[in-house]
């Protein structure tokens, strides 16, 4: 690692920086297109531009095994799950006037707080330091997956578990949602007070999750 | 400029590999099903047995118009093949065949990563096609390819993984190398649950409920015709050959063969694919469909405890030998 300022300027930029830099642009194009398109679905499938684009992001840093896991989980796996709620509960083709939601702003404010947070925590850990990507730790690539696996399990073992039991509680909480889904819908067959509640039509200031059935399929995404 | 050149001549293999090898599997498709059931198959095109009945399918495929329902949303409709099929061909491009480093397109340092990876997206050209149509059946068939994909996925993966521990490497031509003959019986759960959830994710027989053509007439494609239409059986075949050389290089040890391995390494490799394509050929014509629910209890219920059993026994043996 050395100083940027000494051997590497911002006016000389690699392909790589470049290359860098306009997917980072196409990224970002297709992340606020994802939240501003009034197509349900076509917002789903802008995400999977700006995930796809996040992976190539990852290669251009020769992070090779977090970019297809990347791919792997996001691209494969969570808009895949999106993609089914939309079809399972309403996607309708076209434009939906309905789609904007009244937190815009509240959503804004915490968008960019979060953004902010992010962008200030790199720079400040980082600020001039060069890493060099091609010949980093131990000859191998700095991103290769021995070196990740490495690093993954011997300095970040803490936070690595830590997240694992926060994907367990998520588990749990999906089944038990999904639990409680199905004993409501059972009940009101002997009582008359209250009309069964169909899924997905249950009011919605009762009960936030739609179905117990995408709530459990969540969950068992989050395992992965 | 030679480095330039190697690399287009690869790719250039490759993608004559990715049109040609679907091919074939389709014709032997035609054949093997007709023997099987006690009739002839194509016996006129081209002369000798039908062997160009695929082609002159291609020449049908490519005359019928190019329809876009008035419903659907023409964009993604219109997308939709091309990301059912390109994914395979970026697959083949890290599956290696021999032994010597110019007998794989480009070796992937997380190799198994890679294929697995790319592979999924390829569903999600399905899924825009059942939804783009503006077609309940084609509805349906999105949401039945999506609910497989996940169910499926996971065991996929989970044994894959049993492999890249048993080899302590993740790029596949590491893989091969490190494989031993004993490998075959240790790792014989993983390589079954591999290949089923792979014929699953094709949506192959057994597992083709997302195109259950007595339910719901071709599921996420009904509304296709002509070349895009094609596409999507392409798309189909060419995932054989992945999944079918995928499973020979992480389960059946690739080039290795009892002889002959130097040199003749790629033999052994399109070998062990072609019988491998067979069972699958085999399967489609010997299993009814199974019912969406059976399919669902089928990965969470067997697969599941199977592969992560699996990894306990691949674990357990690694520690015991080092």
């Amino acid at each position: 690692m050395t100083l940027a300022a000494s051997s590497h300027g911002f006016l000389s930029p690699t392909g790589v920086e470049v290359a860098f830099l306009l997917v980072g642009i196409v990224t970002l194009g297709a992340a606020v297109i994802t939240v501003t398109t009034k197509q349900l679905v076509h917002a789903a499938l802008w995400l999977v531009v700006a995930l796809g684009g996040l992976a190539v992001e990852y290669l251009l840093l020769t992070a090779e095994f977090i970019a297809w896991v990347q791919v792997l989980i996001y691209v494969g796996s969570v808009v895949v799950l999106l993609l089914f709620g939309l079809m399972l509960t309403r996607a309708p083709i076209g434009r939906s006037p309905d789609a904007d939601s009244g937190n815009r702003w509240a959503a804004l404010t915490v968008a960019v707080a979060a953004a902010a947070a992010l962008v200030w925590v790199v720079v400040d850990a980082f600020r001039t330091t060069w890493i060099d990507l091609d010949g980093a730790a131990g000859g191998a690539d700095g991103g290769s997956t021995a070196v990740t696996g490495a690093s993954l399990f011997q300095s970040w073992v803490l936070p690595f578990e830590a997240l694992s039991v926060l994907l367990l509680a998520a588990l749990v909480g999906a089944i038990v949602l999904s639990r409680k889904a199905a004993a409501e819908g059972e009940r009101p067959q002997g009582s008359t007070n209250k009309a069964p509640s169909d899924k997905g039509k249950a009011p919605s200031d009762k009960d936030t999750a739609p179905s117990g059935k995408d709530q459990a399929a969540s969950g068992k995404e989050g395992v992965r | 400029m030679n480095d330039a050149l190697d690399v287009a001549l690869r790719l250039l293999v490759v993608f004559v590999v990715f049109l040609t090898l679907p091919l074939i599997i389709g014709q032997t498709e035609h054949k093997v099903m007709a023997h099987m059931q006690g009739r002839l198959g194509p016996m006129y095109a081209g002369g000798f047995h039908g062997w160009a009945q695929l082609v002159a399918d291609g020449v049908k495929f490519a005359q019928k118009e190019d329809v876009v329902p008035a419903g659907a949303d023409r964009r993604i409709f219109q997308l939709a093949p091309a990301v059912a099929l390109l994914p395979y061909l970026l697959v083949l491009v890290a599956i290696p065949i021999g032994p010597s480093e110019s007998a794989v397109g480009q070796i992937v340092d997380a190799g198994i990563f890679f294929v697995l990876a790319v592979m999924g997206v390829g569903v999600l050209g399905s899924l825009m096609a059942g939804w783009a149509s503006a077609n309940k059946f084609s509805l349906l068939g999105g949401l039945r390819t999506a609910a497989q994909l996940l169910a499926y996925e996971l065991p996929m993966l989970l044994t894959a993984a049993s492999v890249a521990m048993a080899a302590g490497t993740v790029s596949l031509p590491g893989i091969v190398n490190a494989f031993e003959w004993w490998w075959l019986p240790w790792q014989i759960v993983g390589a079954i649950v591999f290949f089923v959830a792979g014929l699953a994710e094709l949506q192959r027989p057994p597992f083709d409920m997302p195109v259950a053509d007595s339910e719901i007439i071709f599921g996420a494609y009904t509304e296709y015709t002509g070349l895009r239409f094609a596409l999507f059986l392409l798309a189909e075949y060419a995932g054989i050959v992945v999944l079918c050389g995928l499973t020979t290089v992480l389960f059946l040890g690739g080039w290795h063969g009892p002889w002959g391995a130097d040199g003749l390494g790629w033999v052994w490799t399109f070998l062990k694919t072609a019988v491998l394509a067979f069972i699958v050929i085999w399967l489609r014509v010997t299993y009814p469909r199974l019912r969406e629910d059976q399919l669902q209890k089928l990965s969470w219920t067997l697969l599941v405890p199977l592969s992560l059993a699996q990894i306990a026994l691949t674990g357990v043996v690694k520690v015991v030998i080092q």
